[in-house]
């Protein structure tokens, strides 16, 4: 079973390693989003650290969206995803595997990155390491409940538009406590409360999404 | 070069199974394709799903293999019913459908040792380089972009060359886009397949070298014919 798992996440992340394009395309979007508010504002250090949190955390999110209409559309187009049906694993277990493979390639650079983009809003340095911990728990969250959406939308005729809708009010809590978090660690305040609420999130997503997008998948391939 | 399924294979050589379609019906929209659909499929047997455009022959694949939930009936798989056997089920059967399941970005064999991984088996590079061979596609490692209709359709057959197939198969229009050639390969390989003791049930619209062989044709119409004649 977990040979199965194995075998697609390597193929997922061999087929971004092919495309490169499609990485690149969401993570310099998060780039470019980020770096036009310090542009749009003004250079005002304390407005940019004020807002840094909101909008690293917004750009992230829809970053993460960019990608997620293609997490199955491709395999369903070619076939793949009716013998991932018929394949040697519950169905749960590969689409936990696509959505691992989802955030290594969609979440992780972001989580990266992050550090990087926080130096454009003057945060303090001690303030990184609490917002990449933020997105590390958050992001495959945001992947999770994204992959159900993408999952139901499968097929759709604006279907894209249809997972918008969809995914982003259930990512509002994600947000809240993400951004939060830093926030609370920025004022002086401990961030632990929002944090472990996030990797509170992180284990009832993991635990439920890759069972609710097998049952979404199922829905979408009759 | 067909290697030993992965079925129980009892002293005469032949695997034990029993696929039985029971009174199967298939609506889609408000059409009903076909009703009262039954029939059997032993070891060693051939099935030839016949029909014009539409009339279901895809559907009908789809259910024997637990894709589509059939409007009524059931299928069982050695008694059970196919929903019950889950994972257990999927890993006695190969169905390669109309669309081949390749990834362009991939080479043909990584495409091929993908999808054997997933199907929850595995065959290192000589046997996946072997099966492709056997196909008629002397470069593996050509990224399948480059391949034309009918060279993807030999990557997407070449499941079939591979060691220790599952002992079913449910093959829809196989014979598509192959040239004479690879499709008497493909031919020879069903042959084999059966003569080891597996089952296939296949559509075509074309005569093949098959025909002579086939065990039973299940006929499908217009106005939801119940087929199953032999």
């Amino acid at each position: 079973m977990l040979g199965v798992a194995r075998a697609v996440v390597e193929r997922d992340l061999l087929l971004a390693l092919r495309r490169k394009s499609d990485v690149g395309i969401a993570l310099l979007f998060f780039v470019i989003v980020t770096s036009l508010f310090p542009l749009g504002v003004g250079a005002e250090p304390n407005l940019l650290r004020a807002i840094a949190p909101g909008v690293i955390w917004v750009a992230a999110l829809l970053a993460s969206m960019l990608s997620l209409e293609r997490l199955f559309a491709g395999d369903h187009a070619d076939g793949t995803l009716e013998q991932m049906l018929l394949g040697g694993a519950p169905l749960g277990v590969i689409a936990a595997a696509k959505v691992l493979a989802h955030w290594l390639v969609a979440g992780l650079p972001v989580v990266l990155l992050s550090p990087l983009i926080a130096l454009q809003y003057d945060l303090a340095p001690a303030l990184y390491g609490t917002l990449a911990l933020s997105l590390a728990l958050g992001t495959p969250v945001l992947s999770m409940v994204g992959a159900i959406g993408a999952a139901l939308t499968l097929g759709l005729r604006g279907g894209g538009m249809l997972l918008s809708l969809l995914v982003l009010p259930l990512y509002i809590p994600v947000l809240i406590m993400g951004a939060g978090s830093v926030e609370l660690a920025s004022s002086g305040l401990s961030p632990a409360g929002q944090l472990l609420l996030l990797a509170a999130a992180l284990v009832g997503a993991a635990a439920f999404a890759p069972w609710a997008i097998a049952a979404a998948l199922r829905i979408s391939m009759e | 070069m067909l290697a030993q399924s992965r079925a129980q294979v009892p002293s005469n050589g032949h695997p034990k199974f029993s696929l039985e379609a029971a009174g199967l019906a298939c609506v889609r929209g408000r059409r009903t394709l076909f009703r009262d659909l039954s029939f059997a499929l032993a070891p060693g047997e051939l099935v030839r799903i016949a029909g014009d455009n539409g009339s279901g022959k895809t559907s009908l694949l789809r259910i024997l293999c637990g894709l589509l939930a059939p409007a009524a009936g059931e299928v069982r798989w050695n008694g059970e019913p196919i929903g019950e056997l889950g994972e257990a089920y999927a890993a006695e059967l190969l169905y390669l459908g109309h669309a081949p399941a390749l990834k362009d970005d991939l080479t043909a064999a990584e495409n091929l040792r993908f999808a054997r991984r997933i199907a929850g088996d595995d065959a290192d590079q000589q046997a996946v380089r072997e099966a492709l061979a056997e196909l008629g596609l002397p470069d593996p490692d050509m990224p399948v972009k480059k391949l034309s209709q009918g060279q993807r359709r030999r990557v997407a057959l070449a499941r079939l060359a591979l060691p220790r197939p599952p002992v079913l198969w449910l093959l829809d229009e196989p014979f598509a886009a192959l040239d004479p050639g690879a499709a008497r390969r493909v031919e020879a390989l069903i042959q084999a397949h059966l003569g080891a003791g597996g089952a296939v049930a296949y559509t075509t619209h074309q005569p093949s070298g098959l025909d002579a062989g086939v065990t039973r044709v299940v006929a499908l119409g217009e106005g939801g014919a119940p087929g199953g004649g032999a």
